[in-house]
């Protein structure tokens, strides 16, 4: 008996991750269905003479890095803020601008390239401090306190950039963006894979995890307890800072160019997608980050698909809205609480049936 | 009689630097899209700065907005200040019936410049404009001039329904319709975004289905495409298997040309300013103006003739 009752504990752990499992399946089943060879790799070698591994799997992994990266920070906010962070993508794209002006300002060299990621990792920091304070010290909604960074951020970035779209040519940036030489695995995914292990490492040796529950549920009580709730709100955005600034680099050495306009637009919406069907309480308050970057996979094996069937692209969004509004539909308390009823019904159904025999 | 004298020098100098003045300055107000829009944009406003400064002899103000309503409400204002001249690259094509007719009747004149206005044509003295189709029509003349055995082409287009989309992607379409060597392996909008240009070829890459040639719709997604390809180990460029073909000719995208790794880069002229100067003066000088629609003269590059001065002369940005 106490057996089966740690075995459900250790479950329910998990039970957050059904949604997200259940919508890649769903996702991979259908194109196995559609295309055999849909997730077949292969091993290529590519134009700068490496060998390399391609294929829809790849490019899935592979064009999810942004989002994954963004998801984990913005499932931070929303867990101790209740609410969501409406411009990293602006705030990508001022921090692929300072990363590009840097490079610009002398020659490619590994030391410069560090040197721009901190330069706009630190500057990513301090709007992510800006949005922050707005929120923890003023008590503005999210949402709006980070509309105003999310209408200003690309005019910030053009005036970084001081003219349309600069380029960066250097065989170290296409290292960044696509293969690094003898390593057959896209960088960004690499960088998915080190930003994951970071994150794990801090909350196994901090009570960051745990503080940052605790104030998006109850934040009077984590207040009264002595948790500095204003400094975890501001941290749980200057962590989302630092990943907007790894985000914006990865986009920009994919095409060793920035375009403040486009360079990725509309993922904000994406990134809180992401942490929704990660099955994460948006209103704040236990969170799994896990959830939210499979998530992030989810979206981009939809999009992958989407392509791969050739629905225009203009097409794309409504048919992702649908299979979106199908996931957080099944994905919402109400229809959860109906299914584990019927869960409950079935298996009461079966324990009569077993004591009748 | 000395102070006399002087009082006469004092009137004569002011008179004279009145005339002066008068004669040398015309003010003209500039409405336009803001330079962030694009890299067309920021040089089509250094353009316009450079022509229209006081050394030239005119006093400009300018405004940029992306919103219609808010450049009509300028241009309004502009023509409450008293402007010698409107000229206009509007943000939307509707609803500048009023505004003009009212600049008509202030006896000011009004040049278009890159976007033309649905309206009747009394209301303005010249448009001067890119023909977006001829661009299209010259990428597909290059094309056909290549005497390939078959056209496989990946076709990448900007956001649907602007100006520089439907002219682009007619002329193409028009072939594809006419020939049967001439196929549409995919043919998808990726609304000016290199990144999303990438995932379109990286797509087609992944169903293994043969293409060899990219038309995209500008520089960005042109480079984007390229990415791919290069991910997958495919040539491309003049010793390549797939032709590569952008437009914009933005100085970096020339470079590419220069280098051999794209085929083809459209021309897309911002440099409108110099030619309605000329019929400034023309106006300035009494004489009329006969065209109401002037071209901007433009052309197509091709990798294995363009010169490092073609990219000083023709190349947007740096």
């Amino acid at each position: 008996m106490a057996k089966t009752a740690k075995k459900k504990a250790g479950w329910s752990k998990y039970s957050q991750l059904i949604v997200p499992v259940l919508s890649i399946l769903l996702i991979v089943v259908f194109n196995l269905f559609r295309d055999p060879g849909f997730f077949s790799i292969e091993v290529t070698t590519n134009n700068a003479g490496s060998t390399v591994l391609t294929g829809n799997l790849v490019s899935i992994l592979n064009g999810a890095s942004e989002l994954a990266i963004l998801a984990m920070g913005m499932t931070l906010v929303t867990a101790a803020c209740g609410g969501q962070d409406i411009s990293v993508g602006a705030l990508a794209a001022i921090a692929g601008s300072v990363f590009v002006k840097v490079l610009r300002s002398g020659e490619i060299t590994i030391p410069s390239i560090l040197l721009g990621v901190v330069a706009c990792c630190v500057v990513a920091m301090a709007f992510g401090a800006f949005n922050g304070t707005l929120v923890s010290v003023f008590k503005i909604q999210p949402m709006i306190a980070t509309l105003v960074l999310f209408t200003c951020g690309r005019s910030v970035a053009y005036w970084i950039n001081g003219g349309a779209t600069p380029t960066v040519e250097s065989p170290l940036i296409t290292a960044i963006g696509s293969f690094i030489p003898g390593i057959p695995v896209p960088t960004p995914i690499l960088i998915v894979i080190l930003m994951g292990i970071l994150f794990a490492l801090v909350f196994r040796f901090t009570t960051l995890g745990l503080y940052t529950q605790t104030v998006g549920i109850n934040q009077r009580a984590a207040r009264l307890n002595g948790i500095n709730t204003t400094a975890i709100k501001l941290i749980s955005f200057m962590i989302l800072g630092v990943c907007c600034a790894v985000a914006g680099v990865i986009a920009v050495s994919r095409l060793s160019l920035i375009n403040h306009e486009t360079l990725l637009l509309d993922i904000e919406m994406d990134a809180i997608l992401a942490v929704a069907i990660g099955g994460n309480a948006l209103g704040g308050g236990k969170f799994k980050i896990t959830g939210s970057v499979l998530g992030a996979y989810a979206i981009q094996a939809l999009t992958i698909t989407l392509y791969a069937m050739k629905v225009p692209s203009t097409d794309v969004k409504a048919y992702k809205a649908i299979v979106i509004i199908l996931i957080v539909v099944v994905g919402s308390p109400v229809v959860k609480a109906k299914l584990s009823r019927l869960w409950k019904r079935i298996r009461h159904g079966d324990a009569g049936k077993e004591a009748a025999v | 009689m000395k102070k006399f004298a002087r009082l006469l020098v004092a009137m004569l100098v002011i008179l004279a630097l009145g005339c002066t003045a008068a004669l040398a300055e015309i003010t003209v107000g500039i409405v336009n899209n803001p330079p962030s829009e694009s890299g067309y944009r920021e040089a089509n406003v250094k353009d316009f700065e450079k022509v229209f400064c006081a050394e030239n002899g005119y006093t400009a103000k300018t405004f940029y907005s992306l919103k219609n309503d808010e450049q009509l409400a300028a241009a309004q204002q502009f023509i409450t200040d008293g402007v010698d001249y409107l000229l206009i690259s509007a943000a939307e094509t509707t609803g500048w019936d009023a505004v003009l007719q009212s600049a008509q009747e202030n006896g000011i004149g009004v040049f278009l410049f890159d976007r033309m206005i649905d309206c009747d044509e009394s209301l303005y003295n010249a448009a001067v404009v890119s023909d977006m189709a001829n661009q299209g029509k010259l990428a597909v003349e290059w094309l056909i001039s290549l005497n390939l055995p078959e056209y496989n082409i990946i076709h990448i287009q900007g956001a649907m329904g602007s100006d520089a989309q439907i002219g682009r992607t007619g002329a193409l379409d028009e072939k594809v319709a006419a020939d049967e060597a001439w196929k549409i392996v995919v043919q998808q909008t990726a609304t000016w975004d290199e990144a999303e240009a990438k995932k379109i070829v990286e797509s087609v890459i992944n169903s293994k289905e043969a293409f060899n040639i990219i038309y995209a719709e500008n520089d960005g997604m042109a480079k984007g495409a390229v990415a791919a390809l290069d991910d997958a180990g495919i040539t491309h460029g003049v010793e390549g298997d797939v032709i590569v073909m952008g437009f914009d000719c933005n100085k970096w995208a020339l470079r590419e040309l220069l280098a051999g790794n794209w085929n083809y880069d459209g021309q897309c002229s911002p440099f409108q300013a110099e030619v309605i100067s000329g019929l400034i003066q023309k106006l300035e000088a009494g004489e009329t103006i006969e065209q109401k629609l002037i071209i901007s003269e433009e052309r197509g590059f091709d990798a294995k003739t363009i010169t490092q001065e073609d990219i000083d002369t023709f190349g947007l940005g740096e």
